[in-house]
Order: structure tokens, then sequence, then C-alpha cells
């Protein structure tokens, strides 16, 4: 069963394209990761999706979240969406924040907003969200302010008023980046547990290979405004079939075996203004031939819930049929 | 075969003074707390640690950029002269560091040419034309085109800038070059390109590298040995792959599990608790409060880094030389 389903998005800002066709599913309680460089495109999409970009951005295509449609919506719609069925959280906590306001004070803003709770209903509400996400001594935070917390309390606090609003979808926009890694450890672990008990889906953005393919079900590899690939998590690792993808996974230090020479990717990502034509990739692709320079190659299905967006797989398509 | 030392850093210390408000009352912040460790030349030694465990502080002690409270610094056999003396100056060509944000580290006013060729003005190597054939031949070095030189930090990419950071850095052709988070700040593709660049340009120019990160991944990558700090000292210290395969030190062991790694999904520790506060040192053993396996001692009395078989160094009450030499 699909909650979001994304078809054909684009943005352009100032008439410089920035996401490009994006097609992708959210089913209801799945865990979909969205992997890729900086200016990929991974946060824009779901910026487009919550129409959270700045009037400059041109946005085109459908984002439906249960057959009704986001794109263009009226802002009371979006209101009740954005921090009620979709919940987003990001990368540095401390400045999602409000430094000023206690943190009890905050989670029960949102608790008012979503669930018109107000006084100590609301402040019971928001020490069980507390205690959920495993802030200790939970009673006593709801009158801290932000700066008293660390950076892995605060992103559990921003996760509790992501949760306040009972969300059907929490979109997770490098929710680990600005972490240590034992910290990072600990999120995720929580958003593991949370997923179970709730029933929610959630959508994690990250540069991280390792971080997705411990998370997610079904991972998103974007490139220069496009997905180049999807797979489910085991899929896209067993079998990485883009030659971007076997470029990240080939970057990445090994754990173990001899120390050679990193793979590493040629080049850099192509600015926004000075898009290669045909596949974006193929200036830095060893496996890149005249037909990737003629037009963007289309999405090839190579297996069950695996595409690719590249020339070479669309050739194996062909001879698997 | 053991390679010459060149840098023997004993004992340091570094507490600094942080007030907590306008009027807060001053609270003491050991940052490093009693911490050894030798660089040999040519090689690379890796330090990981979390934010806050000391690892840039003891970076810019190594560099003679802060003086420790105490302990000492030697570098080829003679003390470290105080910062700002005639003496540190002359050493600064000697030894380099590149830091994690290339964009902070450059001015953007000046192109990247003349901010390669600083280094030779300011310690004085070669004329004008020697001088301009050095920038191009380092800029080639790394990776870059002579024409790029003429560019500007902002119009370079994040990549671009670290190679201009080191080539600076290599001008004076340093024998140490201490990387400071070099490349957390850039794209996992990106990385591996620095990386490879750091093995390559050691190969040929035979500085030692003293490589600070929180990744381990990197770390193993580049290094030849590592050490792993908390809380200002070093709790494990060996050679990365037997450090990755068995880590003995428990807090080693965390960071080692918290790796994420495509396609594996078995369990990993998960660490109780805040990452450890400078300012509010716990007693003992430092990591102890977060330590899944502590005991009564390791609240009382705090471990010495012991010398394991293997060249392994470990502080921790519960990992026993002699144990792992009967395992062994």
């Amino acid at each position: 069963m699909t909650l979001v389903a994304i078809r054909g998005l684009s943005v352009a800002f100032d008439g410089i394209p920035a996401l490009r066709e994006v097609d992708l599913d959210v089913p209801r309680g799945g865990a979909v990761g969205m992997v890729g460089e900086s200016g990929c495109g991974k946060s824009v999409t779901w910026l487009a999706a919550l129409g959270l970009l700045p009037g400059r951005a041109t946005v085109t295509g459908s984002v439906a979240l249960d057959g009704q449609e986001l794109l263009g919506a009226q802002g009371a719609t979006l209101d009740r969406v954005r921090g009620g069925r979709v919940a987003m959280i990001f990368q540095d906590p401390a400045s999602s924040l409000n430094p000023v306001h206690r943190l009890g004070t905050q989670v029960a803003e949102a608790l008012r907003l979503h669930r018109g709770m107000v006084g100590t209903a609301a402040r019971a509400e928001a020490k069980r969200l507390f205690d959920q996400v495993g802030i200790p001594d939970a009673a006593r935070r709801l009158d801290a302010y932000p700066h008293e917390l660390s950076g892995g309390q605060n992103q559990r606090v921003m996760i509790a008023m992501a949760l306040a609003g009972q969300p059907e979808l929490l979109v997770a926009d490098e929710p680990t980046t600005a972490l240590d890694v034992t910290i990072q450890a600990q999120i995720l672990d929580l958003l593991n547990r949370l997923r179970r008990e709730t029933g929610m889906a959630l959508v994690l953005i990250s540069h991280d290979l390792g971080v997705v393919s411990e998370t997610c079900e079904e991972v998103a590899v974007m490139y220069a405004g496009r997905i180049v690939e999807q797979a489910p998590a085991e899929a896209l690792f067993a079998n990485p079939s883009h030659p971007y993808t076997r470029g990240l996974l080939a970057a990445l230090p090994p754990l173990d075996g001899p120390r050679q020479k990193l793979a590493a990717i040629p080049g850099g990502v192509p600015e926004p203004w000075a898009m290669p034509r045909g596949c974006a990739f193929a200036p830095r692709c060893a496996r890149r031939t005249p037909a990737c320079e003629v037009a963007v190659p289309s999405h090839a299905r190579i297996a069950e819930r695996h595409s690719v967006a590249c020339v070479l797989a669309e050739a194996r398509e062909l001879v698997a049929a | 075969m053991r390679a010459a030392t060149l840098l023997e850093a004993r004992d340091l210390v570094r507490r600094y003074v942080m007030r907590r408000g306008l009027l807060g009352r001053s609270v003491p912040v050991t940052a490093v707390a009693g911490l050894s460790l030798t660089l040999h030349r040519g090689r690379t030694l890796g330090l990981v640690g979390e934010s806050g465990c000391g690892k840039s502080t003891t970076g810019r002690m190594v560099l003679g950029l802060e003086m420790p409270d105490a302990g000492s610094v030697a570098f080829e056999g003679r003390p470290m002269p105080p910062p700002g003396t005639a003496a540190w100056r002359a050493l600064r060509a000697r030894m380099q560091m590149v830091f994690q944000d290339p964009l902070g580290a450059l001015d953007r006013r000046m192109t990247v040419a003349a901010q390669v060729a600083e280094p030779l003005d300011i310690h004085g190597v070669g004329g004008a034309a020697e001088r301009a054939d050095r920038v191009e031949a380092l800029l080639r070095n790394v990776g870059l085109r002579p024409d790029q030189g003429a560019r500007y930090p902002h119009e370079l990419s994040g990549g671009q800038r670290q190679r201009v950071v080191l080539a600076r850095a290599l001008a004076t052709s340093p024998a140490m070059l201490v990387c400071d988070e070099p490349i957390s700040a850039l794209d996992v593709s990106i990385q591996a390109q620095v990386m490879n660049l750091l093995v390559e340009l050691q190969a040929e120019h035979g500085m030692a590298l003293l490589f600070i990160s929180h990744d381990l991944r990197a770390v193993r990558q580049v290094s030849e040995r590592v050490a792993v700090m908390y809380l200002g000292t070093i709790v494990e210290e060996g050679e990365p792959d037997a450090l990755l395969r068995d880590a003995r030190h428990p807090y080693t062991q965390a960071l080692v599990s918290a790796i994420p790694h495509p396609g594996r999904s078995d369990g990993r520790i998960v660490l109780q608790g805040d990452p450890p506060n400078p300012a509010a040192r716990p007693s003992g053993c430092p990591f102890h409060p977060r330590c899944p396996v502590a005991v009564a001692r390791c609240a009382q009395e705090a471990p010495v880094l012991r010398d394991h078989p293997g060249g392994r160094r470990v502080a921790c009450h519960l990992a026993d030389p002699a144990a792992f030499a009967e395992a062994a």
C-alpha cells in the first residue's frame, strides 16, 4: 500500500533545473533511503513535496499523500499535513529548536497545533514523548533550554516533537550527520524502534550508504537531480548496477583485506547550470559509450523492484526480455 | 623495520578555563589528560575519537601552536621552542597543518597560486622565477592544472580547495603534516580522491602524518598505527587491522561496531548515555559511566596504558595482557 506517490517531480531554481523527473513510492510503514552527494536533490525532493521551498523555485509533477495531491494544495491543507501526517527532522537540531523557549513549551506547541492539547494534558503527553525517545529524567528536561542538552539529546527532542503530531511518515534529513558515531548508533536504533512501535513510515536522507543500508528496506541513489538506481537495500548492495552506485561503494575504504588505492570516482559533480547532455554521470564514468551522450537514459527494470537509469542496464533488460 | 622517531610527545596535559554564562563560575576543562605519542619519519599515526576527546588540541600541541600545561614535545630530538620565538618560526617550515574546512583555511581574496607561494615567500625559499616553477610543480603534484593557479578559492570545488591546502602545506617540504579531519567536509567520492592523494604524496615526499579523524574507516586506509582517544587520553593503540578485528578496550569495541557498513545488519553495541563532557570528568576510568562491562574498581582507579603483545597498548582494568598472550 502506497502512502506517498511522487510522479515526475521536477524543481527549478530561477529557471535552472535542480530536480528532474523523480518518481518514488513510499509504502505505508516502509523505510526508504535516499542517498547521494551534496546537491544531488535528495533533500529538495522532500522540501518540494511538502511545499517548503522558497518562491523562486518552480515545482512541477505530482505528490500524492493517500491519493490527495499536495503540490499546489491550499495553505490550510498543507498545514494539516506538515507536522501532522508528515513530519520532518533536519541535520542540525540546535538550529531547528528555539533557543529562548523551554523544550517542554516547544513540544507542547506542536501538541496544541496538531492534537489540540493544552495545559497539564499537553505536559503529560510531552513527558510521555520524552520517555518514548529515551531522554533520561524526562520531567526535568521539559524545563531545560536547548543549550543545556547535547546534540544527540536535542535530536531526540526533535524526534519527540515530530512524534507529537502522530505522523504516518517521518522524513529525516541527515539526522545523524552532525553527531558522533556512537551517538549516531543510538539515534538510528531509536528510529528503528519507533517505526516498530508506531508503524510510521520513514524516509531517511543521507550521504552515507552504510547508514541507509542498515535502516531502510528500499534505497534510491540520486545523482545530479535524478534517481539513478532504486532497489531493495540487499539487492542494491549485492548487485549495484549503476556505475555511480558502484563508484560510491568502491570509494568507501574497506574494513579488511589488503590496503589498496581506493577506486575514487574521478572529477566532480557537474554544476546545475552546466549539465552535460545525456547522462549526467557520463563525464566521470569509466564505462561511458557514445550512446551515453545522446539522451538521458530511462529507468530499466533489471529485477523485481530494481531499476537503473543507465544505457548499459537498458541493454541488459533487452537481453533478459 | 623500525622507522626513526621524528616527534615524541610525553605526558601532555592541557587545561582550559571555561566560564558558564556572564557571571558564571569558571570551570576547569581538561582537554588532554596525560597523553604520550610517537611519530616516525615517513609514517602515519591515526588519531581517532569523538568530538571533545582532545584530538585537535593534541594536534595543536604537537605542532607547538599551543604549549602543554605539563609534559613535553620533542621534534627531531630537541624540545619544542615556545610559540612566537625565532626558533619556533624556523621550525614552522618543517611542520604543517591541514584543516577540515578548506574554504576557511584559504584567503578568499588571493589567487590559488599566490597562496601556495606564500610559505615560500615567508621562509625565503628561492628567487621569483624559481618560486613560480615550484608553485606550478606543487599544483601538478596535488592533481591541479597550473592554469587553475590563477583562480580564486570560491571558483573551485571542495575537493579542489583541499588540494590547494595540501599544495600550500607541502611548499616548504615539511617533515611532518598534521591533518585535522581533512576529509570530513567532503563528499564520499571526493574523500577517496583526497585519501589516495595523501598516501601518494607521503610515498613521494616521505613526510610523517598525524591523521586526526572520527572515521575509523578512513584512518585504517591511511595509517600504519592508530590511537583511540577518549576524554583526553589514549585508551587503545595498535596496528589498524588488528584493532578493528580484535578491539580490546570496550570503547574501541563500541566504536568499531558503530561503523555503518553497507550490507551489514548484525548486532551493534549501542552505548548508553551522553558523549563525554571534558568539564565533568568522571573519577577513575573516564569511560566507566558508559562502559557496558565496568566493575567497581573502574570508578575508583584510572587504568594505565599497558603494553600488550603484538605492539598493542590498552588502558583497561579488564584487558589483561597475560590473558591475551595465552590466547595468542
